[in-house]
């Protein structure tokens, strides 16, 4: 009775984990993806999944089976002599099942290393390589060319052409992360004194959200990214974009809020073409164009943007942003100013 | 009850030879004490091969080898010591028994005195570099070794002077001689790889 | 009475002898009260030490598991602040892991060595002595930094530079290091004991393919901890000196590296895994037979396969590290060795279910919970293989799926096979039954509750919920899953509460038990329940595997093993010493008397690295100085253990 139902149980599962991962109702799960390295790597995912479901129903039901084959005893009384029997037979069952096992271990190990073989490099030269940074809770994300005027830095979320491989170097800056786009391949660390190098592709154009999956302190589970796959026009839109300077104020209130940003602001954050030229904390050069804010914490609105500035411990408890000493006016200032940052 | 009992014998009592327990603890003990000198020889060589230490590695260029070739044989005779006073109290000679372990101890705190030099003598300290880390824990940890060992030996002589070991009865010497060789054995790995290494070629 | 000479031929007693075991029990007797208790020598004290400080951890452990489940019930709560929930995930992590999952095996075979082995007590035993008050010294050092909210905060292993000063100010880290460097000594003097006692005490003809499956598989475990301990005491230290001193191992810039630590950490960290799983799957392999009427099958080759999954296990510790950027090549050798690995666990496996289907279930508690370890086993068997397959594994490291995976390992491979363990021998322990009936509701609750809080955790894990998140949004596809867990968790506590009542009830009412209640074959069910201070009257003489089962299984013709008869050693504490393999006795050894020398080496050396902890350098000096005196009396030749001359004649 036991054992049968949860063999049905275990049955369920595959058929639950697809409905669930379809659904694309779990934004990070790796049962689905899209891409060339997703396409050797899911089949394997399963494929190892299915054998260790099947493991667990035969093991099961062996053991079901030995425990209900004979009636047993149910109490033995104190002290009380049972039959012993012999230690003959039952050795064939070990090498049957240790054989058996082998093969499929064999197997597996010959899937991986193929598997293996096929995602350590791109099957075509990279398109692009950006250097995505660690830091303590969020990413920085630089275009790399060997044009330096084709350079530029953004954060926490990454655009990419769809069809052609990008490659990724990772740094880290301050502790140890891990960069993690579970729909298109698995996980890199980035670890400070070392360059790791990965690449992905993606097959069809979307948003894909990834996480930083190394424990990193407070905030680890607020650290999190986009990875935003586009037609290769859209993407040449967006990084010509990105490549300029943004637009200057139009209006007095606007240039009050770059001047209290520029005050309260400037020493960690960067608006290119200004005065605000801080390393520590994201680029906000093209701000608006980004879906979310504080490394995937909230949504990019204006009431979120004013929420997060005005208490940024709040939100993600032991970052680096610290409450700035702000009126409520130089506050909205700083958001109206932000708001034009497209 | 008609079959054999085992014993039918006379068996030794007591601590005897390397049937005692403590000779076999012993030997756990150094390879437990071997895996930690191999977790530190493999640091070194881990950090001394990684590609973005920096070029001063080891730091103060090629290691001087003035004081530390004497110095290892000075460790190596007072091994040799050692093994004399355990071939001796085999023969019941107490007296060179006790010589021998006098002998060995003083070897060895000439040793730590050496050693103390050839640490001054470092350009470099504890917090300077990887390197100095490196080359002063894992001498320091050798060093600490040979303090324990000296005690050790100091205690050993005391306890032949009173005349408590004869020729059956000298576990304690067996025991404490075996943990005596192996810190010296331990020194050539080290020596090997903070002085050896480097003119071999390693990261220079 | 000559108690001095070099040789003797210990006398032979071939019955019953009342005057004998009073005797005998005058030498081996510990003085009642603090002083024998303070000072006892006795492997069974120890042992039931070993056990109860274990599981007051385990309830510690758990009650952390509790309020982190709490927290993580819904999405986006906020019952704990991040840094809270770091410190207790932390902790449950240490303490689980080094201050429950390893010592309750030791104490489980602390108590059982000697008796299985036909032994009067452990080889070392003020060692062993030692070995449990440095735990119990390490456990309220560790816990006591947690109370003021200086617990380990940075997960159990504590990666750098995340564990470096610059990003760890407080003073947490350096308690955990200090801490985890006492606890290792435990560790390491433990593990000395028990090999040494392998190859020293066994029962004269206990060959060594004589002993019980446990005997192996502590056997094993404490081999490789005295090869391992020292990678994880000398990473600790390292980093304390990075962190106190100001050196550079694990310091980038300065030409230190951060993976040093991580290689350091998991060459100890995954031999540790099979340390405080073989114990317990020995257990399994030695009760499993009793209950279903039948030797194990295939001993030889699940003695071999303990050994080669230790073997083999010293050359994965890379598969914790598939992530940070290694060469392909050192890749494909890992995650082939993490798959093949598999081989050696398949034999255990096939040959538990043999015993069973080939045998007559009795069907006990015990052997439910022997039994239902062959499936978790499995379970946890299963998701480690998926990660040992490296692109696999860059998606299910450090996700849910791995939280999954290390608690069926622990809770499936340990825990269940350490409460069976106790329904099997509490007999021999209390001389008391436990209770059947509160036993199947204690088995059911545990199995179910754990299934439904733990199963679902892979699921999540496979949906992208990262592990180590105080909190998580909600939209991820999570929700169900971890209030699930939370609930099934909390059902496998009641379960685990269920075992407490019913060890309290049986342990003060119990039915009394006898000598060996299951008709169980082995040494330990021939002496009485509770086992009297000196273990054996006359020492046994073994001829089998199962010395008390062999009037019913015809292969043992020729000579049979013996436990009423044998030699006698009474001129003191006295046990036998036989020769490695094949148990020839080849000396009769000198026990200790009880001693304050190792309790007192405890408090010494906590004393020093307390005084490390808090740069109180006159403490430390103090605790140092202490330590050395301390060995030096402890070590100092005694006539009557047999280390200095003696009288040729004596009266």
């Amino acid at each position: 009775m036991r054992f049968s139902k949860r063999i049905s149980f275990l049955f369920c599962i595959a058929t639950i984990l697809h409905a669930a991962s379809a659904q694309a109702s779990a934004p990070l799960n790796y049962l689905t993806g899209s891409g060339d390295k997703a396409d050797s790597v899911v089949p394997l995912t399963w494929g190892v999944t299915i054998i260790s479901i099947a493991v667990i129903l035969i093991i099961s039901l062996l053991v079901a089976g030995a425990i209900w084959r004979r009636p047993g005893i149910t109490a033995q009384p104190a002290g009380s002599k049972i039959a012993v029997d012999e230690e003959t037979n039952g050795l064939s069952w070990i090498w049957i099942g240790v054989g058996i096992s082998s093969l499929v271990l064999l197997f597996t190990v010959v899937w991986t290393m193929a598997v293996l073989a096929k995602v350590t490099s791109p099957s075509a030269k990279p398109a692009l390589t950006i250097e995505v940074t660690g830091h303590q809770w969020w990413w920085q994300v630089r275009y790399l060319s060997d044009d330096p005027s084709q350079i530029f830095t953004t954060a926490n979320e990454i655009h990419i052409p769809v069809g052609k491989p990008v490659l990724f170097k990772l740094v880290g800056a301050d502790v140890i992360h891990s960069f993690w786009i579970p729909q298109l391949g698995g996980k890199t660390d980035t670890i400070p004194g070392q360059t790791n190098e990965t690449w992905l592709e993606a097959h069809t154009p979307g948003i894909y959200r990834g996480q930083c999956t190394e424990y990193c302190g407070l905030q680890h589970a607020k650290m999190g990214l986009l990875l935003i796959a586009q037609t290769p026009q859209n993407f040449a839109a967006w990084r010509a974009h990105q490549l300029q300077s943004p637009a200057r104020p139009l209006d007095g209130g606007q240039w009050a809020g770059l001047a209290n940003f520029t005050n309260h602001c400037g020493s960690c954050h960067t608006v290119r073409g200004t005065d605000a030229g801080g390393s520590l904390g994201p680029d906000l050069s093209h701000l608006m164009q980004r879906h979310t804010l504080a490394a995937g914490v909230m949504a990019n609105s204006p009431a979120d943007l004013d929420r997060w500035i005005a208490d940024p411990q709040g939100i993600k408890p032991g970052n680096l942003m610290q409450r700035p000493e702000l009126s409520d006016r130089e506050r909205a200032s700083i958001v109206s100013y932000l708001k034009t940052l497209n | 009850m008609a079959d054999r009992l085992p014993i039918e014998t006379a068996l030794p009592v007591g601590a005897i030879d390397t049937r005692a327990t403590g000779w076999w603890a012993m030997i756990f003990v150094i390879f437990t004490e071997a895996a930690l000198f191999a977790y530190l020889l493999f640091s070194y060589y881990y950090i001394a091969v990684q590609p973005h230490v920096p070029n001063t590695f080891p730091e103060g260029g090629l290691p001087d080898l003035k004081l530390a070739v004497p110095n290892t044989i000075i460790l190596l005779l007072s091994s040799g010591a050692v093994a004399w006073a355990q071939l001796n109290i085999e023969k019941n000679d107490k007296r060179h028994l006790v010589w021998g372990l006098g002998i060995a101890a003083v070897l060895g705190m000439i040793f730590l005195a050496v050693q103390y030099f050839e640490w001054a003598a470092k350009p470099f300290a504890l917090a300077s570099s990887s390197y100095s880390s490196l080359y002063f824990v894992v001498t320091g940890f050798h060093m600490a070794h040979v303090v324990v060992g000296v005690i050790m030996l100091w205690a050993l002589f005391v306890w032949s002077a009173m005349g408590y070991f004869n020729r059956i009865r000298y576990a304690h010497i067996h025991i404490g001689g075996l943990y005596w060789h192996f810190v010296d054995a331990v020194w050539i790995a080290v020596f090997f790889t903070f002085y050896i290494t480097p003119y071999l070629g390693l990261r220079t | 009475m000559s108690i001095t000479d070099y040789e003797r031929v210990p006398t032979v007693s071939t019955e019953r002898n009342e005057a004998l075991a009073e005797k005998l029990k005058r030498l081996w007797e510990t003085e009642p009260g603090i002083a024998g208790f303070l000072s006892t020598v006795d492997h069974k004290e120890i042992g039931i030490r070993y056990i109860i400080t274990a599981f007051a951890f385990l309830i510690a452990g758990g009650l952390e598991a509790a309020v982190m489940r709490w927290q993580l019930a819904w999405p986006g709560r906020h019952a704990l602040t991040p840094e809270q929930y770091d410190q207790l995930f932390s902790t449950h992590g240490m303490t689980m892991i080094f201050l429950y999952a390893g010592p309750v095996l030791s104490g489980f075979s602390n108590y059982l060595w000697p008796l299985l082995l036909g032994a009067r007590d452990m080889a070392l035993p003020r060692l062993n002595a030692l070995s449990y008050w440095i735990y119990l010294c390490a456990g309220i050092f560790l816990y006591a930094a947690f109370a003021f909210g200086f617990g380990p905060n940075d997960g159990w292993f504590n990666y750098v530079p995340l564990a470096a000063r610059a990003y760890n100010a407080g003073p947490n880290i350096d308690f955990y290091a200090l801490g985890m460097i006492l606890l290792g000594i435990s560790t390491t003097v433990g593990s000395i004991n028990f090999v040494v006692t392998f190859l020293r005490m066994r029962a004269p003809g206990m060959s060594i393919n004589r002993v019980p499956i446990l005997i192996w598989g502590t056997l094993t475990a404490s081999a490789a901890n005295i090869f391992a301990i020292p990678a994880v005491s000398l990473a600790f230290f390292l980093l304390w000196m990075d962190r106190n001193v100001g050196t550079h191992f694990f310091d980038v810039p300065t030409g230190g590296s951060a993976l040093l630590w991580q290689h350091l950490f998991w060459m100890f960290g995954h031999p540790w895994v099979y340390a405080i799983v073989l114990p317990a799957m020995g257990m399994v392999s030695d009760g499993l037979p009793v209950f279903t009427r039948r030797p194990l099958v295939g001993y030889t080759v699940v003695a071999l396969a303990t050994v080669a999954t230790m073997v083999l296990g010293f050359g994965v510790w890379v598969h914790h590290m598939f992530a940070t950027g290694l060469p392909s090549v050192s890749l494909s050798f890992f995650s082939a060795a993490s798959i093949i690995i598999a081989v050696p666990s398949a034999v255990g496996v096939f040959a538990w279910i043999a015993t069973i289907w080939t045998g007559k279930p009795v069907f006990t508690t015990a052997f439910m919970f022997f039994a239902s370890f062959i499936v978790l086993f499995v379970i946890g068997g299963v998701s480690g293989f998926m990660t040992g397959s490296v692109p696999v594994d860059w998606q299910l490291t450090d996700t849910y799926f791995v939280v999954a995976h290390l608690h069926y390992v622990l809770i499936g491979i340990n825990v269940f096979p350490v409460v069976g363990a106790t329904y099997f021998w509490f007999p021999k322990f209390t001389g008391r039954m436990m209770d059947e009936r509160l036993g199947r509701w204690n088995f059911w609750t545990m199995f179910i509750g754990f299934n439904i809080g733990f199963f679902p955790m892979h699921i999540s894990g496979l949906l992208g919920m990262p592990r180590r998140v105080y909190t998580y949004a909600d939209g991820m596809g999570w929700d169900w899953l971890n209030l699930i867990t939370t609930i099934g968790s909390y059902v496998f506590a009641v379960g685990v509460l269920l075992f407490l009542i019913n060890v309290w009830k049986s342990y003060r009412n119990g039915v009394v038990a006898g000598d060996n209640p299951w008709d169980a074959p082995t040494l330990e069910w021939a002496t009485t329940s509770p086992p009297p201070p000196y273990n054996f009257v006359v020492i046994p003489t073994v001829a089998s595997r199962h010395p008390l089962w062999e009037d019913r299984l015809q292969q043992h013709e020729g000579e049979s093993s013996h436990v009423d008869a044998g030699p006698v050693l009474d001129h003191g504490r006295e046990a036998i010493g036989t020769s490695s393999l094949d148990a020839t006795p080849d000396i009769i050894l000198r026990m200790p008397r009880d001693s304050y020398t190792p309790v007192i080496l405890a408090v010494a050396a906590t004393a020093f690295f307390a005084g490390l902890a808090f740069h109180a350098w006159w403490l430390a000096m103090l605790g140092a100085l202490a330590v050395g005196i301390d060995i030096i009396v402890w070590l100092w030749p005694e006539r009557v253990l047999g280390e200095t001359r003696e009288p040729a004649i004596n009266g």
